[in-house]
């Protein structure tokens, strides 16, 4: 695999947000060398706290901070942070403090270490609560340019990254656009047939994916939904009218990720059918490669879904 | 030589063996944690070559003795460890963090249906075991067993709140059935402990909470095994063994450095590796 960790891409955009803005702190929680924090640390000793291995005292702490002006980015793997739901519920969610939360090592992209370690229900946790933001790049351009939005965004932003390399998926002159889809192919198809909504990791896929079923003479689009709360609702509902058909991919969990928040806007808004292709179960340890192919997270499987969602009517 | 002499002599030629167990499945895997499972050989061995009362031809017997891995990123030394003792074959353990493995990153004990033997409970989030621990004591208690619960907790791992709110909790039950044990290699993840956020007083801490403190060198196999017996005999109250040992014990590039708490040794490495635990004396 080519191209950068968004990881990577986070730990060199904060350096740049954080040389315009003083008031950017960081707090990690013995994870600095896995959230590629390091290099802050070394530049801003005075702005950076490490808290050991206790992740709901980084959350409060960072709350605080918020609380009196700061812009704290708590740093840590995506599910040691969102598995302290509860108290980024009160000390962030309900204090309205403008926490940028950090989670890297989404999905089962991560690889050997297994399950215990895998963001695999982050994102449904952190879009049930009301106000937070939830942010997921597709790859390093949008990163930077999603950390420089998170900076002046005002309110809590839970920020989802990969560990693993992702292949570029946007052009270098790229502008993120808050809570918009994207459009992911130059030669891009109309979606008259389908469209496929993907996030984070699996939006390389799922171009490819769409390039595959427009060569096969389809009319397929692929979407990157980089902002997982606010949903882009009208990009959704554009796409399930051109076709009536989305298929989402997410290397998430099945429920209350990509799949569930489209389902909530087709039911909600619109006529159609949604399939959702995402981690079923709990995940497991082994190669990323071979991971995505057993979890179908493939470029095969999205194909293959594909076609079973165009045999609907 | 005299009986003890003689076991002791046993132990420490399984550490050594296990020490190199550790460093071929890692190497195999590619990945993993080499440094805590090294400092963890001498205590681990303690527990399942001498103290534990356990049965692995039956793994699943009511009365044994339990083990956790609180600290669960160490899978190599506990995969070698089930596997010496008869657990799960030998070669399984060059599955070990590939695809269908029974044998994840971290201790998975797998659904009820296929159970793995060996593996009490599923960890890998730090913070987690003493407090299943505590319940596993209590349970004990309630079923009027004799069976010990023995988790072993990293000395980072002791910087988590929950490790505390177990810590207060389980004098409240008189829990004497319960030995923690803290592998205190003195190395998190990123740094060392004592520049991350320092646990000292760390003995007056546990002993401040109402436990019986016991402090060996960790890897003195006959230290360990003393304070596994004297514990045995403190009642009305809970025990915790803090076993000072240096985080990569061994192998001397891998010693009390934290670039080697969670990557695998090329093969290369590995060979120097191998080379020098089998050189040294027992
Ligand atoms: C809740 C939680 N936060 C963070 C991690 C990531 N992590 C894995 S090992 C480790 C350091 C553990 O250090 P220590 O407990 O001293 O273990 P040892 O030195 O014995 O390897 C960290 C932070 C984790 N597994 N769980
Ligand atoms: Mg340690």
């Amino acid at each position: 695999m080519g191209g950068k960790a968004t990881r990577v891409a986070f730990g060199e955009a904060l350096l740049k947000v954080a040389a315009k803005n003083d008031r950017v702190v960081v707090i990690n929680a013995d994870l600095g060398k896995s959230t590629n924090t390091v290099k802050f640390v070394e530049k801003y000793p005075d702005r950076s706290f490490n808290v050991g291995v206790a992740e709901a005292n980084m959350i409060g702490i960072g709350a605080g901070l918020a609380l009196e002006g700061w812009i704290p980015f708590i740093c840590t793997f995506a599910i040691f942070v969102a598995g302290r739901f509860e108290t980024i519920r009160v000390s962030v969610a309900y204090n309205h403090a403008n926490v940028k939360i950090v989670g890297t090592h989404a999905g089962i992209g991560i690889g050997e270490d297994g399950y215990s370690q895998m963001g695999l229900e982050d994102i449904a946790l952190m879009r049930s609560l009301p106000n937070m933001s939830v942010i997921q790049p597709g790859d390093a351009i949008e990163t930077e340019r999603a950390v420089e939005y998170i900076v002046e965004h005002e309110g809590p932003v839970f920020l989802r990254l990969t560990r693993q390399k992702v292949e570029d998926v946007n052009p270098p002159d790229y502008r993120f656009e808050f809570g918009k889809g994207v459009i992911v192919d130059a030669a891009r198809g109309e979606g008259r047939d389908l469209t496929i909504m993907a996030t984070g990791g699996t939006v390389h896929n799922a171009r490819e994916a769409a390039r595959e079923l427009r060569s096969q003479g389809l009319d397929v689009r692929a979407v990157n939904i980089h902002t997982l709360k606010p949903i882009d609702e009208e990009l959704v509902l554009d796409s399930v009218q051109r076709s009536g058909r989305i298929l989402t991919v997410e290397d998430h969990g099945l429920h209350g990720g990509l799949g569930g928040a489209v389902c909530e806007v087709v039911a909600e808004r619109g006529e159609g059918v949604v399939r959702r292709i995402a981690v079923r179960d709990f995940g497991e340890s082994g190669d990323p490669v071979a991971l995505y192919k057993k979890f179908g997270l493939s470029i095969d499987n999205i194909v293959a879904e594909a076609k079973k969602l165009l045999k609907t009517k | 030589m005299p009986q003890v002499a003689a076991d002791i002599q046993r132990l420490k030629k399984i550490a050594q063996e296990l020490r190199v167990d550790v460093i071929r499945i890692l190497t195999e895997a590619g990945s993993g944690h080499p440094g805590g499972s090294l400092s963890a050989v001498e205590i681990i061995t303690a527990l399942f070559f001498h103290k534990m009362r356990h049965r692995p031809d039956d793994p699943f017997w009511s009365d044994r003795d339990r083990f956790i891995l609180s600290k669960g990123h160490c899978t190599a030394i506990y995969y070698a460890t089930l596997a010496k003792a008869g657990y799960i074959p030998q070669e399984e353990l060059f599955t070990f963090r590939k695809l269908g493995s029974r044998l994840q990153g971290h201790p998975y004990p797998g659904p009820p249906d296929r159970r793995v033997p060996g593996i009490e409970a599923a960890t890998g989030s730090l913070g987690q075991g003493l407090s299943i621990a505590i319940g596993m004591a209590l349970a004990g208690r309630l079923a009027r067993k004799a069976h010990r619960v023995y988790p072993l907790l990293g000395d980072g791992e002791c910087q988590a709140g929950q490790v505390w709110e177990a810590a207060m909790l389980a004098p409240k039950y008189r829990l004497d059935n319960l030995c923690a044990i803290v592998d205190q290699n003195r190395i998190q993840n990123d740094d060392f402990v004592e520049r991350t956020l320092s646990l000292e007083p760390f003995r007056a801490k546990w002993e401040a909470f109402g436990w019986h403190v016991i402090q060996v060198n960790g890897h003195e196999i006959s230290e360990v095994v003393q304070a596994l017996e004297d514990v045995e005999g403190v009642k009305g109250k809970p025990s915790v063994i803090i076993a000072g040992t240096v985080k990569g014990k061994g192998v001397s590039f891998m010693e009390n450095n934290p670039e080697w708490h969670g990557k695998a040794p090329t093969r290369e490495e590995a060979e120097r590796a191998v080379q020098e635990i089998l050189a040294a004396p027992l």
